[in-house]
């Protein structure tokens, strides 16, 4: 009796074995920030589960730890995920340390290079720049835009006040003059209005995406990315008057405005405190949706306007999707992104939400007259631009943070101070003498 | 019945006994394998990575650079603000725990109805989680909702934007939190003091003040001391609580190392942080413990 149920344990535990190791080998694990897109990526990843079999699950968790679990994953040579959605400027750390798999055969066999717009795969997926040599998918297409009161901005009176002060229409902006001139015209304190809301937070790059927006547009750069070379170019004239412009432009936020990131933005929009905000794409939906923003109808969108001299740039957001080197899954995963880079997958990717990054889909009317933003959306694809992708760029972020954040918020000191002091720290953080 | 003179060492009974010696050794080397595992060898081994070049993310080995982590640290005046602004927490929060915990000690330190209930209630912000202590903290001070602002009739202050005001905010809330621990030493120090001081201190007619700074003050004084260590390395080390509530705007030096070692991944430089500042707090307390000495020996 004993020996029989000893027999029939044995046998359980085998085949409990056997199931479990079969399941395992049919499943992947996506690891991504805890936001809406990943909620639609989930949903469209069952789609790849009913067609093929292998379960994807897409684990999140909050922005804030998003880096710091990745890479401690990474360190530690973790298998816990297969797939990673991953901000580009990981690409750096990520492919130097060897924690993401090459991706330069599959892009070039299955044409992404065609598939998906140029700006995004050359800022999601290559590095380093210009090398030829691919990281990532473009997965999640994001940029800085903005968004404004169309009824304060056709407003019969107001309209009439703007063009007698600044003598021109009042409408959306074409360059940074008339983004000012309108931000200083909405601004009156005494009827808690404002201009603009900024972003300036610190904990991480929130301030720099809209610092880097203005210096691209001002016709400016970070730097050389190719040659690692800083000293010139980040203190240049142009950057220098682009962080000025920066400044003025903090003074027609709302009071103590000094670290604020898309939440604080977007909130500033939905009290009816601001003209205008910046924020990325991705945060739009909320101001599109009348049950999160009571000014939905009234709100529009636009690119980031042109600079003084004709040069428009948008700060690029959005993430690429790489395959972890020591996941157990890699062959399982490429069949995944074979899958995800299908058009009809990225029809799909977009009409549930996700921003994709197709070509095709981005230029098609469908896409376009989807939402309010999504033009303006398409727009900004064309124009994104990144911030440094180097093994450094944290320490690079952080610099930038210290040194800039006090000019911008207190107007301590003067923005060729504040620049020159960065390129100091910068030319230090990448071992330039 | 023969009584056994002596214990039968082929018995059962005598394998089973263990000497004192092996008693003592099996209650303390597994305490002492886990410090040395989890505290001695991490705190050396990162005591070689802080003379190194070494990022952990680049999966390459580190490079010895003997003291240039603690030389570029100690000349970056990032750092040099981060230490002022622990200074300046450390001396809010702290100040602020020893005046409301001592004053609440100084009221309970008598008898009356429910003193047991309102003491307990008094110990539980200290026996609440840091981080959960932050977040409904967080929504205290929100300026749209939060009902700090209500209830001080102050509109839209915004607390935890700004650098100076978040320092106040979160020592406030390190103070409602920790203010209960040295309630709770000051209660055992003032139970201590004779009953009999105060009784003649009474028939002297000496004023309440007097009283205070002649008896209660200098025989409490080592007990405040102890708590004022304690509080004091603790703040200096603070994270949670800045963290949750106001990374960016509050920069101690414990968010300044978090940010280096696990969002940057320098594993050298942070080491070398770590160690400075468990210099700074070893220095930071041999003070007060020479102080408290001598204050014994009064």
């Amino acid at each position: 009796m004993a020996r029989h149920w000893i027999g029939l344990l044995t046998g359980a535990v085998f085949a409990l074995g056997a199931t479990a190791h079969s399941a395992k080998a049919a499943e992947l694990t996506i690891f991504w920030a805890q936001w809406d897109p990943a909620d639609y990526l989930q949903e469209l990843v069952n789609e790849y589960t009913k067609e093929t079999g292998t379960k994807v699950t897409v684990q999140t968790t909050p922005w804030g730890d998003f880096q710091t679990k990745t890479f401690a994953e990474l360190n530690a040579h973790g298998d816990a995920y297969d797939l990673v959605v991953g901000d580009s400027q990981w690409l750096g750390a990520a492919s130097t340390g060897g924690h993401y798999v090459d991706l330069t055969d599959f892009v070039k066999k299955n044409n992404v290079l065609k598939l998906m717009a140029p700006a995004t795969v050359k800022y999601y997926s290559e590095y380093p720049g210009n090398s030829g040599k691919y990281w990532s998918i473009p997965l999640e297409g994001d940029a800085n835009g903005w968004a404004y009161r169309k009824d304060w901005f056709e407003d019969p009176t107001e309209m009439a006040n703007f063009k007698a002060k600044y003598g021109y229409d009042l409408g959306v902006p074409k360059d940074y003059k008339q983004l000012m001139d309108i931000a200083e015209f909405f601004t009156r304190a005494d009827q808690n209005r404002y201009g603009v809301a900024l972003y300036t937070q610190t904990a991480y790059d929130g301030m720099a995406m809209g610092v880097e927006q203005t210096i691209f547009t001002w016709g400016g750069d970070l730097g050389d990315y190719g040659a690692n070379k800083v000293s010139g170019i980040l203190n240049s004239d142009k950057n220098i008057a682009a962080l000025e412009a920066y400044r003025k432009l903090y003074t027609y936020t709302p009071p103590n405005w000094t670290q604020a990131f898309f939440v604080e933005n977007n909130e500033a929009f939905t009290k009816g405190l601001v003209a205008m905000v910046m924020n990325y794409f991705a945060f739009f939906p909320a101001l599109a949706n009348k049950a999160t923003n009571p000014y939905a109808d009234a709100t529009g969108y636009f690119a980031n306007p042109a600079g003084p001299n004709g040069d428009q740039h948008a700060a690029l957001g959005g993430q690429g999707i790489s395959v972890i080197s020591y996941s157990k899954n890699k062959e399982e995963a490429f069949k995944f992104l074979e899958w995800f880079i299908k058009d009809d997958t990225q029809k799909k990717w977009a009409e549930l939400g996700g921003y994709t990054c197709s070509a095709a889909v981005l230029s098609s009317d469908e896409f376009l007259k989807a939402t309010p933003y999504n033009k303006a959306f398409s727009d900004s694809m064309q124009i994104v631009k990144d911030f440094w992708a180097v093994p450094v760029f944290a320490d690079m972020l952080f610099a930038m943070n210290d040194r800039l954040h006090p000019y911008i918020t207190t107007g301590e000191g003067s923005a060729k101070e504040a620049l020159d002091a960065l390129t100091a720290d910068w030319n230090k953080s990448l071992g330039n003498k | 019945m023969a009584v056994l003179a002596r214990l039968d060492t082929s018995s059962p009974a005598a394998g089973r006994g263990w000497s004192d010696l092996t008693i003592r050794n099996v209650f303390i080397i597994p305490t002492i394998a886990f410090l040395i595992i989890f505290n001695i060898f991490p705190l050396l081994y990162s005591l070689g990575y802080s003379f190194t070049e070494y990022r952990v993310s680049l999966g390459k080995p580190p490079q010895f650079i003997g003291l240039a982590n603690y030389r570029d640290l100690l000349s970056d005046p990032g750092i040099w603000s981060s230490f002022t602004t622990t200074a300046a927490y450390v001396i809010v929060s702290v100040g602020g725990q020893m005046i409301v915990g001592f004053g609440l000690a100084l009221l309970l330190n008598r008898q009356f109805r429910l003193k047991g209930l309102v003491t307990t209630l008094l110990l539980l912000p200290m026996m609440l989680s840091p981080a959960v202590v932050g977040l409904f903290w967080k929504l205290l001070y929100d300026p749209s909702w939060g009902p700090v602002n209500y209830a001080l009739g102050i509109g839209k202050f915004e607390w935890l934007s700004h650098p100076v005001n978040a320092l106040f905010a979160v020592a406030l809330t390190d103070i409602w939190m920790w203010a209960p621990f040295v309630m709770l030493l000051s209660l055992a120090g003032l139970s201590a003091v004779p009953k009999h001081l105060y009784e003649a201190a009474a028939i002297d007619r000496a004023s309440g003040l007097y009283t205070f700074t002649r008896i209660t003050l200098p025989l409490v004084a080592p007990i405040l001391l102890i708590a004022l260590i304690f509080r004091t390395m603790e703040a200096f080390k603070s994270f949670d609580l800045p963290f949750v509530m106001s990374t960016a705007s509050v920069q101690t030096v414990s968010i300044r190392l978090y940010q280096m070692a696990f969002q940057g991944w320098d594993t050298g430089r942070a080491s070398a942080l770590a160690y400075i500042v468990l210099i700074a707090v070893i220095a930071i307390t041999n003070v007060y413990v020479k102080y408290l000495n001598k204050v014994k020996e009064r």
